[in-house]
């Protein structure tokens, strides 16, 4: 993935590689089992410091242009209506602008 | 009377579903998740499997396939939907009925017979049967339990609108104990359990499960009079 990315903000020549985090979370009343296993695992390894858990999705989009707000207006819309389902979930956006971060990558490997 | 059953890729009950509708004397129509076409038939079933390998989330991708974009509007106009546990999925991700279902509560994929409550005998596949009677229907699925906001849950218990509930404690976690639900209409039904494992006490618990899918055909031969 890191690969992929690094590959393709060096081929986007000059252009603008933007990438949009999408985390998804069950909704606080909904009841996460797997959050629960998880947290249970927790208190099995001794991290008693634990007292709760909740697992959720994270969904990184990489875009073709800037992350304006005509794009983020798009992934909020996406997001609703695919990578969430907002009957039981809510998400976030978080946009994350890759350029520096690939362009040093490309240069160290 | 002509019923399709609709196999998405990852389907695995479409065979017992069709078996089910021919014991109940009706033609069984395959229909493919890829083809914009419901062929014409006069009543849909969403089988239960694992459509699109339950990607992102059970009956997500599946809701955006090309026959759904046919099978939604036809829905919407009357047409008899059944979906069975993936299939009840996907009518909520399609938004054709409410809520959603959700993880088992203690993680473990449940496979056994459950006894059902059969709560609205009004609609298109619960028409045989008379409310309150008691059905011996596999249940099998690790994501069962039925979820949405109080103020749904009360409009659905208040309109009659809750199919049918599991007799005693949910053994999902499903809110109020619920199993199925339908729509507005009452033609689109979605139910956890699989009425089509129970349609002959040779192959499953019971033929308990038979009268959802004899109570649609009586009905469209009553409406042909």
């Amino acid at each position: 993935m890191t690969g992929s990315s690094t590959i393709y903000a060096l081929f986007a020549l000059g252009g603008y590689v933007a990438r949009v985090i999408v985390d998804v979370m069950l909704k606080p009343e909904i009841h996460d089992p797997q959050g629960e296993a998880v947290l249970s695992a927790t208190r099995r390894l001794g991290f008693g410091g634990v007292t709760g858990v909740r697992q959720g999705k994270r969904f990184e989009l990489e875009l073709d242009g800037p992350a304006d707000s005509a794009a983020l207006a798009a992934i909020e819309e996406l997001a609703r209506e695919l990578l969430a389902n907002p009957v039981i979930e809510e998400f976030s956006l978080h946009p994350a602008d890759l350029f520096a971060v690939s362009l040093s990558w490309g240069v160290a490997g | 009377m002509r019923i399709g059953v609709v196999t998405f890729p990852g389907s695995l009950d479409d065979t017992d579903a069709a078996r089910a509708v021919r014991y109940a004397g009706a033609e069984a129509v395959p229909l493919w998740h890829a083809d914009r076409d419901l062929r014409g038939v006069d009543a849909v079933i969403l089988p239960g499997g694992f459509s699109y390998g339950d990607y992102l989330r059970c009956g997500a991708i599946a809701r955006f396939s090309p026959v759904m974009a046919e099978l939604v509007p036809a829905a919407k106009a009357g047409l008899p939907v059944l979906g069975i546990c993936n299939g009840f999925q996907i009518l909520c991700e399609a938004h054709l009925l409410p809520g959603a279902l959700t993880r088992n509560a203690g993680l473990r994929f449940i496979t056994r017979d459950v006894r059902l409550t059969v709560a609205n005998a009004s609609t298109a596949w619960t028409s045989g049967y008379e409310s309150g009677q008691q059905l011996l229907v596999p249940l099998k699925s690790g994501e069962g339990a039925y979820a949405a906001d109080e103020v749904t849950l009360d409009e659905l218990e208040r309109t009659g609108r809750v199919v049918a509930c599991y007799a005693g404690a949910a053994p999902n976690g499903a809110a109020r104990g619920i199993a199925g639900i339908c729509d507005e209409a009452g033609t689109v039904v979605g139910l956890m359990p699989h009425p089509e494992h129970a349609i002959d006490p040779l192959t499953g618990p019971s033929a308990d499960g038979l009268g959802f899918f004899t109570s649609v055909v009586t009905a469209f031969a009553g409406a042909r009079g």
